[in-house]
């Protein structure tokens, strides 16, 4: 049997570098800055760490419910197609700077874009 | 087999089980979300027996250090008694010292030490007043160097209980305070790391207790304390901490008004805004933050950019209430 993808991206201590990087670029986005006034910063950490466990192909029990009802408010007050899109930038950017290669990216990009229509609730 | 005991109920492991599918096969509920140790929606505490480091991951020093654990991680080995982070808070009685009143909003309560009563510097009680109204007040003292409860209480207009304390309480007065909580206090580990502790208000308390912790257990680092007010009387315990500071050349205090002024030694702004600029890249550092929510909130993002770990940013949760039931001091 070959490694997973999980695997082969070193697990969760790869989940735990990238979180760091990733949660860093989205926070420094002034475009999507106002989707996290008065959140809390911890639980939100947490919950991007869910995400990119899911995104590299890691144990998690989320379903396309569980992400729409997450995201319902935030697409009420505007979140749309292009914040997705810049979500999944920073998702591309934090791999890179990680020095994960290509046809692994590719393959989280994969899994990161198929939740779009979920998180929009379409 | 080990054994979970949960609300006085107790239940053996199956095989390799986790804490939390022990106890949901066993019909509790208790809250999940990911089973993968990434939400923490599963966070417990060992109040009996030793959680294994595995089902610790990603959790703060504070709350591993607390005994606490993530039930979808925790393969127990041995039994363990469990509970919910402070869902079963013990209430002790404890009689009045004394309150001082140090300026027109601040008053100084000391209490005196019930029997059994385990606190860390900067955790918090809540106080019962009259009427049942409970809120939440900073402990300012240091365990082990203090032998009393020191409480500042601000007084808020028109507050139930602050305005009780500041203006009726009265040495000697019987009152029920809740056991130490919270996740905001000094663990000695890495004592050469550098450490930014930012108050606004009586958010002074804790970080008061937290910089005379750190020091009495040796801490190294250098410590900053910036203590920031709106008006001259909220810069209270100016003497305290610049005694504190020239007692310890590693410890830097810096009182700071936003409103202008002419007081000397007291800079001019906001403490968070002053602390970030004049520190500049945060990476490797430990930061403690009480007081208003919204500094709070807003420092412990701008912190967290700065390069400062998520992990080693402290701050209590009441603090982030939208409509505080609770006072911060």
């Amino acid at each position: 049997m070959s490694e997973s993808l999980y695997e082969q991206l070193g697990g969760e201590a790869a989940v735990d570098a990238a979180v760091d990087i990733f949660y860093r670029k989205i926070l420094g986005d002034t475009t999507l800055a106002p989707f996290f006034e008065g959140v809390d910063l911890d639980k939100q950490a947490a919950k991007q760490k869910a995400f990119l466990t899911m995104a590299f192909g890691g144990p998690n029990n989320y379903s396309g419910k569980d992400l729409t009802s997450a995201h319902a408010a935030l697409v009420a007050r505007g979140l749309n197609d292009s914040h997705v899109t810049a979500v999944l930038n920073h998702l591309m950017k934090t791999l890179q700077e990680l020095k994960v290669p290509g046809y692994l990216v590719v393959e989280i990009m994969k899994i990161a874009e198929s939740t779009r229509n979920a998180v929009l609730g379409r | 087999m080990p054994q979970i005991t949960y609300e006085g109920r107790s239940y053996v492991t199956e095989g390799d089980e986790t804490v939390l599918d022990c106890l949901l096969r066993h019909g509790e509920s208790v809250s999940y979300g990911c089973r993968a140790g990434a939400c923490q929606s599963c966070l417990m505490q060992a109040v009996d027996g030793a959680p294994p480091s595995d089902s610790q991951k990603g959790l703060k020093d504070t709350q591993k250090f607390d005994r606490q654990f993530l039930a979808c991680l925790c393969h127990p080995t041995t039994d363990l008694e469990v509970a919910i982070p402070g869902a079963a808070a013990k209430t002790y009685t404890s009689p009045v010292i004394d309150v001082e009143r140090l300026n027109a909003e601040i008053a100084r309560v000391r209490l005196g030490l019930p029997a059994g009563f385990k606190y860390r510097a900067g955790q918090f009680i809540n106080i019962v007043a009259p009427g049942g109204v409970s809120r939440s007040y900073s402990l300012a003292s240091v365990p082990d160097e203090d032998d009393y409860l020191e409480l500042h209480v601000r007084r808020i207009p028109s507050g139930l209980v602050s305005g009780w304390i500041y203006d009726e309480l009265k040495t000697n007065t019987e009152l029920t305070i809740s056991e130490a909580m919270g996740q905001c206090f000094y663990v000695p580990a890495r004592n050469d790391q550098p450490l930014l502790l930012i108050g606004t208000g009586s958010g002074l308390a804790p970080l008061y207790g937290i910089a005379r912790d750190a020091l009495r257990q040796g801490h190294t680092g250098a410590i900053h304390l910036y203590h920031g007010s709106s008006n001259q009387d909220g810069i209270y315990y100016f003497e305290e901490m610049s005694a504190l500071a020239e007692k310890h050349p590693h410890f830097n205090y810096t009182p700071t008004l936003s409103r202008p002024h002419e007081l000397p030694k007291v800079a001019s702004g906001r403490a968070h805004e002053i602390a970030l600029q004049s520190l500049g890249a945060l990476r490797g550092w430990r930061i403690y933050l009480c007081g208003h929510p919204e500094m709070v909130h807003g420092t412990k993002k701008q912190a967290f950019l700065a390069g400062a770990a998520m992990q080693d940013i402290y701050a209590d949760p009441f603090t982030f209430v939208q409509h505080p039931p609770k006072a911060v001091g």
